[in-house]
């Protein structure tokens, strides 16, 4: 029943807010959708107690769905304390940004639909969380696509909005091409696609192989590698990425949501609930961590040279999301899903807080016309900081530190007792980290300090948000402190207890204990990536504000290529987008009128004049038709008559 | 009369019959009485259809409410459904009232033969799915298409004779070698009784030539990859009722055809053709999904994707599966829903603007916001989200194929990116973007009888999304038998399953993880 309530109160407050958003106004959805939220929330933190220290586990079916022959699917919910530690992370930042949105969205008349999304969204993202077998979760996967497509293009009239949403929801298309193919094979192999039969079975066919695209090939890599391309997708990894930049064309409270807290994390959550079959397919975690290491890398370099302050942020969740990955990928899971719990509240925490610079300068995004706001947006600085120092993973070793350092060096530690070949995953991670370390430093000072570069009246105009944008900020500021004292039960001694049967590890699998036995140097380099990453972005920004050009006219060609994002798009557009629309208008014009229609025109032509001569009515082909087929019947009934049966 | 022995399958054949022939004898002038009388007969026939669905046995895969009676020596008048035919019955009475209210301001110029067109489309339409007597069948399924032509022929657009020829020279073929058929099977089998025929063994070589005359007929219907053309010229051409018809329920015909004939009488023939059919599946998925991107007519656009979620049907139905199958039946019944829905969406901008190029319009959710939800429900169950009834029907026929032959269920799940690709493309350009065009800025949003058109088509996407119990029940018993008398008749297809080694069954009960 408290499931139920978690995962439909959202779903509810969704359908008043859109159905009824006329009759009871904006104020109205605003205060049903939020407070529904809220209860739902409250819910899903007495669920992440019990699930997480009383141990209770559940599975509830709602209703039958799917039923045709063996195969049997059934709306229910999973509940274990993955699914419990998500219901966290998913409801909590919902409702903040759903309070932040009714400060941050008062101006815009389409309030009503904007919350109803957001519900929507969450509900789906919930759906997604609460899967017992993998068509829910699909269901819940294209569900938060579809409100993610409608909340980036929410500003409609913006071309590059609705172009971002399309582009949203079919690059994550492409990934979900993958995931539905890997959701056929595992019914091929396994006559079912519900978790519990699925995971029984992964151990007795690994190492077997079966036939694909004429191939024999290992069944549990191919499967995995077809699932982890949805992941890819969803959680903008590399080759897949292109879209999450794009879709900082929505309202900002929706990047939060939507962009660092929940949706994006949905593919670490697939490998994390899937372990038990990923842990038989080693081929396919070690393309999980070869992954997960470039985007980190690689979204961190472009991290570097942006100068709009969300996509900045978005590049950083990209890269972030490769470290996820790569836990996963060394199977490290529980590492993972920490730095997603984590994670959540400090990205969704910066989010907000450029959210509430972009409120204050009158939708101004780029960096380059703000500085020196500090004086005039004190208290979302101080969020912005801390954010900052989360994300960059600001702490001591063997003392104490802010969320992200927990989760984030637990993760740069596991990829080093994976022993990756040269150990290239962990020194990805440490680059990223001082790639991360700059980038995030860099946002801060060409946002708050320095000189202004903004322009007289918008900042004479800037002020401080409303305290309803600010309450959120100082919430997630809060989690992003302490979540880290939650480490002891995500990958520590009581992890074991904590999470039960959630997340699988092989048996040979000793990932978690070996990352406590690594040399002090691999140890400490995160904190001095991190640290390094300070004193360079202070050179750069504060201290001798003319390096940054200087570097970029040095090194015009690699700025040109970070600036423009290692040109994917530009190369995305020339080898599909722009021949797809190419063949289809070829395959149209061509293959259709030209030679098909051309070859029926033909015998047309010829068939008209006959009718012409024969019947001279307008319609007369109708009659035509009718003619020959009464003539048909007759022949048929009279062959019938005379032949008296065919005997 | 005991309503229990009632011949209900006569009944609701032929109450549109008998509402045309009211409407024949009125005075010409009274378009009033002939929308009124066509509404009234329609919903009438909807709702006594309800009881065969109500009274339908679910358990068993035999014929039900099966009617005979003598009418030539040879040929019979015989109705009968099963869990295959039942639903499309209840498709076509349901969308009746819909079309008919949807023409009641449009259609100003010869309402009276227009409604009486319909009409007897309508009993034609339901007597092919009805037909238990081949002949029966092939002069429901070949008549049907006479009003067909007059519909687009009188009240379609510019140019409409051109379509309607085109329309008939491709179904003419079809239907001549398909005649052939019928005559060849009388002339073997000794009967033209559907049930006889359906347990008759035919000779292998006669089943291959059996195989290709009914499949000329039935690939021109659905239609299929490469002789599709035919179906963008007359939906262009076609006044909204008529587009929404020719999708929602003629095309099925052709899937129909394939599943009560060809698959259960030619079952070696059947295996014989399948990569054939499964070939000319995956081509129309992609080839007629990208032409779809190409469209600058918004009529066309959605008839070209009617071509491609045409293939999954043809995919489902060839790999001879329970999956498949009745994920075939669901596509069909899907797209009648969908399909009518969208083909209405374009009528409603249509009667307001008199255009369907997509370039005229931009912005209508400003001005439109009913409508653009309305739309945009319909557009994702063209798109296939989960959670419409376009996913159910796409989700089964492909898990069915990646069993038979992963290639076919590669290549054809690559629509499920173009259909996004199309749909939401088509959907921003007519919806999204700034209203600037001046034509548009007084345009008006949904009236009341135009939300009472789509509003249930669009809940009915929902909820078969959600729930598709109510059909995946009915055809369950029927696919059932479908697909175990093939294995009889071929061998079991174990043998094509792709896994090279299949897992020991996993516990049958769910372990809790």
């Amino acid at each position: 029943m408290i499931y139920s309530a978690i995962v439909f109160l959202p779903a509810i407050g969704c359908l008043i807010a859109g159905l009824f958003g006329r009759v009871i106004g904006a104020r109205g959805s605003e205060l049903v959708t939020t407070s529904l939220l809220i209860v739902s929330c409250v819910l899903s933190w007495i669920v992440f107690w019990r699930v997480g220290f009383e141990h209770e586990t559940a599975r509830v079916v709602i209703e039958r769905w799917i039923t045709s022959g063996e195969l049997d699917i059934s709306w229910a919910f999973r509940i274990d304390t993955l699914t419990a530690v998500m219901f966290v992370v998913v409801t909590t930042v919902s409702a903040l940004v759903h309070i932040y949105s009714i400060g941050y969205m008062h101006e815009d008349p389409a309030r009503p639909w904007f919350f109803a999304y957001l519900s929507g969204f969450t509900f789906a993202m919930l759906m997604l969380v609460t899967a017992d077998n993998l068509a829910q979760m699909f269901f819940g996967w294209e569900g938060v696509g579809l409100f993610s497509y409608l909340l980036i293009g929410f500003w409609y009239t913006k071309p590059e909005a609705n172009a971002a949403a399309i582009k949203a929801f079919v690059v994550n298309r492409v990934g979900d091409f993958g995931f539905a193919l890997g959701i056929f094979g595992l019914f091929a192999v396994f006559r079912t696609i519900n978790l519990d039969q699925v995971f029984d079975g992964a151990g007795g066919v690994a190492g077997q192989t079966f036939e694909f695209l004429g191939y024999q090939v290992d069944i549990l890599t191919t499967l995995c590698l077809l699932l982890f391309m949805g992941a890819m997708g969803k959680s903008a990894q590399f080759l897949l990425h292109t879209w999450l930049p794009d879709a900082m064309e929505g309202p900002t409270p929706v990047s939060a949501l939507i962009h660092a807290a929940t949706m994006v994390t949905a593919g670490v959550f697939m490998v994390a609930r899937l372990s038990p079959i990923f842990e038989h397919a080693p081929v396919a975690l070690d393309f999980v961590i070869l992954i997960g290491s470039i985007t980190a890398f690689f979204a961190a370099t472009i991290g570097l040279v942006q100068n709009d302050i969300k996509r900045v942020i978005a590049y950083s969740t990209c890269s972030q999301l490769g470290y996820m990955f790569v836990a996963c990928g060394v199977g490290a899971y529980q590492a993972g899903v920490f730095h997603l719990f984590t994670h959540a509240f400090f990205k969704a925490l910066l989010f907000l807080g450029a959210g509430s610079v972009i409120h204050a300068m009158h939708h101004e995004q780029d960096m380059r016309k703000m500085g020196g706001l500090m004086p005039k947006l004190q208290f979302t600085w101080a969020m912005m900081l801390i954010g900052t120092l989360a994300l960059t993973g600001f702490g001591i070793p063997h003392l104490a530190g802010f969320s992200g350092f927990y989760s984030k060096d637990a993760i740069i530690e596991a990829s080093f007792a994976a022993h990756t070949a040269g150990n290239y995953a962990f020194w990805a991670l440490v680059i990223a980290a001082l790639l991360t370390s700059i980038y995030s430093w860099r946002l801060m000072f060409m946002t708050f300090h320095g000189k202004t570069r903004a322009d007289h009246h918008t900042f004479d105009h800037a002020h401080e948000s409303p305290p309803i944008m600010l309450f959120p900020l100082s919430v997630l500021a809060f989690g992003a402190v302490v979540a880290g004292a939650a480490m002891p039960f995500f990958i520590g001694e009581g992890q074991h207890e904590f999470w039960g049967k959630a997340i699988f590890n092989g048996e040979h699998n000793h990932i978690l204990h070996a990352m406590h036995e690594i040399p002090a140097w691999a140890v400490w380099s995160p904190t001095v990536a991190m640290a390094a990453g300070f004193v360079i972005a202070y050179i750069g920004y504060i201290w001798a504000p003319s390096i940054p050009g200087a570097l970029a006219n040095t090194f015009r060609p690699l700025y040109l290529f970070l600036l423009n994002k290692w040109y994917f798009d530009e190369l995305y557009n020339a080898i599909f987008v722009k021949p797809t629309f190419w063949l289809g208008n070829f395959l149209w014009k061509v293959g259709d009128i030209k030679i098909i229609n051309g070859l029926i025109d033909g015998t047309a032509a010829g068939v008209y004049a006959v009718t012409q001569r024969a019947v001279r009515i307008q319609t007369g082909y109708v009659y035509h038709y009718a003619f020959v087929m009464l003539i048909g019947v007759a022949l048929l009934v009279t062959y019938f008559m005379f032949m008296g049966g065919p005997h | 009369m005991d309503l229990a022995s009632a011949p209900i399958l006569s009944i609701v054949m032929f109450m549109p019959l008998v509402g045309a022939l009211l409407i024949g004898v009125l005075n010409a002038e009274a378009k009033g009485n002939a929308r009124w009388i066509a509404l009234y007969t329609t919903v009438i026939t909807f709702l006594i259809s309800i009881v065969i669905w109500v009274k339908f046995d679910p358990t068993t895969a035999g014929f039900q409410f099966v009617e005979e009676r003598a009418l030539l020596d040879v040929m019979k008048f015989k109705l009968g459904v099963d869990g295959i035919s039942m639903l499309f019955v209840i498709l076509t009475t349901f969308l009746m009232p819909l079309v008919i209210l949807q023409s009641w301001k449009v259609i100003d110029h010869r309402v009276k033969e227009y409604m009486i067109a319909f009409l007897v489309l309508e009993t034609l339409m339901i007597g092919v799915f009805c037909a238990l007597d081949l002949v029966l069948f092939y002069v429901f399924f070949e008549g049907g298409l006479i009003p067909m032509f007059l519909i687009i022929g009188i009240w379609g657009g510019a140019n409409r004779i051109y379509a309607t020829f085109k329309f008939f020279l491709y179904t003419l073929l079809g239907s001549v070698l398909m005649l052939l058929g019928v005559l060849a099977m009388y002339w073997h089998a000794g009967t033209t009784d559907i049930t006889t025929l359906l347990t008759y063994k035919f000779p292998y070589d006669m089943q291959w030539w059996l195989w290709l005359a009914f499949f000329a007929s039935f690939a021109v219907k659905l239609p299929m990859w490469p002789v599709h053309t035919w179906l963008p010229d007359a939906h262009v051409e076609a006044p909204t009722g008529g587009s929404v018809i020719l999708a929602a329920v003629l095309l099925k015909m052709g899937g129909y055809g394939f599943l009560r004939f060809s698959v259960p009488m030619f079952p070696l023939a059947s295996d014989y053709f399948a990569p054939m059919m499964f070939a000319l599946s995956v081509i129309a998925i992609i080839y007629t999904s990208l032409v779809a991107l190409a469209q600058t007519d918004i009529k066309k656009l959605i008839a070209y994707s009617s071509v491609a979620h045409m293939g999954f049907v043809t995919l489902g139905i060839f790999t001879f599966s329970t999956q498949g199958t009745e994920g075939a039946i669901f596509q069909m019944l899907s797209h009648g829903i969908i399909s009518a829905g969208l083909f209405l969406c374009v009528g409603v901008i249509y009667d307001r603007m008199h255009t369907r190029e997509i370039a005229a319009y931009g912005g209508l959710v400003e001005r439109m916001p009913i409508y653009a939800v309305f739309f945009m429900v319909l557009t994702m169950g063209n798109v296939g989200l989960p959670g419409t009834s376009g996913f159910i029907g796409e989700f089964l026929t492909l898990m069915a194929a990646f069993k038979v032959n992963t290639w076919v269920a590669f290549l054809a799940t690559s629509g499920i990116i173009l259909s996004a690709a199309y749909a939401l493309y088509l959907y921003r350009r007519v919806i999204y973007g700034a209203l600037v065009k001046p034509a548009l800025k007084t345009i008006q949003d949904l009236s009341p009888r135009e939300i009472g058109i789509l509003a249930p088509l669009v809940a009915l996407t929902i909820l078969f999304g959600f729930y598709p119990a109510p059909i995946l029940d009915v055809t369950a018993v029927s696919v059932k038998k479908l697909v175990s008398s093939y294995e009889a008749a071929v061998g079991t297809p174990a043998a094509k399953i792709q896994p090279a080694v299949i897992p020991a069954q996993p516990a049958p009960q769910p372990a809790q993880h």
